[in-house]
């Protein structure tokens, strides 16, 4: 293990359900930094998360992703999250039954981060305290009739918990009230630093204000074609992806 | 409560067999001759015998039930109807001869009894071979012992009871568990007495080729209240083995009654299990019932609401296997005003395996304002497992407040890739969506049978990865 362990993309390419997404995404993110991955709807920004964590449904059909030096690809994801990274999901999926406490425990556990119990619940107690997350919490079934918010404050508190090397955020903040976003993102900046990076996938500038990123990438029809400092996404709040992009933006050729 | 990862791969834990130490066993088949001497070497009194051979009669004439599961595999003379382990029964561990004490050593009895449970019967084979209670529940008037010690020593109480909630005619099971029943459990409690930790028993079958036909008796006497555990297992041997149970309830009035059951037999034993209760006014009837293993299960504990204001609460949880079918569910007759039933039944199949769901609700005319909900779902882990769902219902009354949920669902790519992004592998996220599943289940069981059933489960997901 590196000191500081960088997610590297070279001419990434993936396709979904035969179509492909990704055509060819250069990234790097260092542990320590925050990156904004944006882009317009369709740009291929939640594959690329999708993609970096090994869902199935996400197939490689070409280019490199390593973490830590290590071809992530050939990973499973349980082996990706092992090797300490983490995806906080826009849309998390449901386990009727399988309450908040047994999924972290199991979860810590597989990481080979398992605590006493009292110790878990001192801990989980307090991350649930900074996320303002009630204590029924604790037994409710993960995800199962969540709102929308409290879906995201349970990813948010997931990572808090499991403290990954390298989080990968989709979307987290949509759909959210301010207040929500701003308690989520100090939540994402208590954990961001030296031992975590982020990437943060976002269409709206706004949660870049409180986690003022080192860098920022769009992505546009499956690649990065541009990148810069937190300006760049103040550029995108003011103008719009426009400018940036090309009038080939607004209506995609071939539409 | 999550299951190892590392029992995924074990076999049927209780698949040892112990050598065959019994004292007498009656030849293989069945005839007048065998039910009579079952009822001769127990010592029994006239009128059992004659309602044995009167059933022996019915089981003859009744043709094998043409619906449920395929039970074309039993062979009713090939079996042993009796086997007597011991010459006498334990009061005490240190009496229980050692090969049996092993076995049940390693199904954890005594430790479960050190615990400080009520009280602690086991079967084996035919015949109970270690029986016990505590002292100040029997200074209570609480009897708790097997059913031929019932019948022997409390023969008033027994025979006032026996056989009137399933008549040797019900149906070809409970004709042929009335004809050759031996053992099980005899439980009466007292008017008023409330017992505060469960009653247990144990059920095992030994031999090959064996039958084993528990017949257990249970009565809560007006405002009295009692909870009921008990678990079965079979060792795997290449002949198929039957058991075929009679479980008859009575809770009086005001009374409360709970039996839970988690059923573990090995695959090649055909379980057919006739389990019926009367509910009088204000009475509570409880149901816990757990099917894992067996080769075909076919069960439906049944609930007769009598009296005004009684409730019916069954829970199921079943799990089929490669090769397995469990044909579960339930029946509740509300025959008494304001009477309400609560059916939740859960299950799960694998490969080949298939479950059922079979339900009986019947709402008679004078049982007005009652209530009824069922919901059933059912968990497929796997493209060619199967799930049917038979509800009937008869309701002969307009103002009764009817709900019926029905679910199937088959493990989500997404709920796995979820589990699995977290760290944990693709065998425990499975094995945590199906605990997950039985959650409302597991919930409702002691401590230590909840851990029991999630290790049970972990077992019988063995390869459900492939």
């Amino acid at each position: 293990m590196s000191e500081r362990a960088t997610l590297v993309c070279r001419d990434l390419r993936a396709e979904v359900e035969g179509k492909e997404i990704l055509q060819g995404v250069d990234l790097e993110v260092a542990q320590g930094e925050i990156h904004a991955l944006m882009g317009p709807n369709g740009s291929g920004k939640s594959t690329l998360a999708y993609t970096l964590m090994g869902h199935p449904k996400y197939v490689v059909t070409g280019g490199s992703a390593t973490f830590d030096g290590q071809n992530i690809l050939a990973m499973t994801a349980d082996e990706r999250a092992r090797l300490g990274l983490f995806l906080c999901f826009q849309y998390p999926t449901a386990i009727p039954g399988v309450t908040t406490v047994n999924f972290l425990r199991a979860a810590l556990r597989s990481l080979g981060k398992e605590m006493p119990a009292r110790e878990f619940l001192k801990r989980l107690n307090d991350e649930m305290a900074q996320l303002r997350i009630p204590e029924s919490f604790r037994s409710r079934y993960i995800n199962d009739g969540f709102s929308g918010g409290e879906k995201k404050r349970s990813e948010i508190l997931q990572l808090a918990m499991l403290r990954p090397r390298l989080a990968v955020l989709d979307e987290t903040d949509s759909g959210l009230d301010v207040d929500a976003l701003r308690t989520v993102a100090e939540g994402v900046m208590q954990l961001a630093g030296p031992d975590m990076g982020v990437l943060v996938i976002t269409h709206y500038p706004r949660i870049l204000e409180f986690l003022r990123p080192d860098a920022v990438h769009v992505l546009h029809q499956g690649r990065v074609v541009t990148s810069g400092g937190y300006e760049l996404a103040q550029r995108i709040e003011s103008d719009g992806y426009e400018p940036i992009l090309g009038t080939a933006v607004a209506e995609p050729a071939g539409v | 409560m999550a299951v190892e990862a590392k029992d995924l791969t074990k076999d049927y834990q209780w698949g040892f067999h112990d050598e065959d130490i019994s004292v007498f066993r009656t030849a293989k088949g069945l005839s007048p001759e065998v039910v009579a001497a079952i009822s001769q070497h127990k010592g029994e009194p006239e009128w059992m015998l004659k309602f044995r051979l009167k059933a022996l009669d019915h089981f003859t004439k009744r043709p094998m039930p043409s619906w449920g599961a395929d039970l074309s595999g039993i062979d009713f003379d090939n079996i042993y109807y009796y086997v007597k382990p011991v010459e006498e029964m334990g009061r005490t561990w240190d009496e229980v001869p050692e090969s049996i004490k092993r076995t049940f050593d390693r199904l954890g009895i005594p430790e479960a009894e050190r615990k400080f449970l009520a009280g602690v019967s086991a079967q084996y084979d035919s015949e109970v071979v270690y029986h016990n209670i505590r002292e100040d529940l029997g200074k209570l008037g609480v009897i708790f012992s097997d059913c031929d010690t019932g019948l022997r020593e409390h023969e008033e109480i027994f025979r006032k009871y026996f056989g009137t909630v399933i008549p040797p005619n019900d149906n070809k099971f409970a004709a042929l568990n009335s004809a050759v029943w031996s053992g099980g459990s005899f439980v009466y409690v007292p008017k008023g007495v409330k017992v505060d930790i469960p009653l247990q028993a144990y059920f095992r079958i030994n031999s090959d080729n064996m039958g084993q036909f528990e017949r257990t008796l249970i009565i809560a006497d007006e405002g009295a209240s009692v909870h009921y555990i008990e678990g079965c297992t079979a060792p795997n041997y290449s002949s198929d083995s039957l058991h075929s149970a009679v479980v008859e309830l009575i809770a009086h009035k005001g009374a409360r009654i709970r039996y839970t059951t988690i059923q573990n037999w090995s695959d090649n034993v055909y379980n057919l299990v006739t389990k019926r209760a009367i509910a009088h006014e204000g009475a509570t009837v409880e149901w816990i019932d757990g099917n894992l293993g067996s080769k075909v299960t076919m069960k439906y504990p049944s609930v007769y609401l009598m009296g005004e204001g009684a409730h019916a609460e069954v829970m199921s949880a079943a799990f089929a296997g490669t090769g397995q079918h469990q044909d579960a569910g339930s029946k509740a007759i509300h025959v008494a005003p304001h009477t309400t039933s609560n059916i939740v039944s859960r299950s799960i199949s694998k490969g080949s395996g298939r479950t059922s769901y079979r339900g009986h609700i019947k709402v008679l005319p004078k049982a007005r304002d009652s209530k009824v909900s069922v919901r059933c779902d059912a968990l497929l882990l796997d493209e060619e497992a199967r799930s049917d769902t038979y509800p009937y219902m008869d309701i002969d009354n307009p103002d009764v407040t009817v709900g019926h949920e029905a679910t199937v669902s088959k493990v989500g790519e997404d709920q796995i890739f979820y589990l699995t992004s977290r760290g944990i592998n693709e065998q425990e996220a499975t094995a945590l969506i199906v605990n997950g599943f039985f959650e409302p289940f597991v919930k409702e069981l002691p401590m230590e049978y909840a851990v029991e059933l999630n290790r049970l489960l972990a077992l019988s997901m063995e390869g459900a990865i492939g």
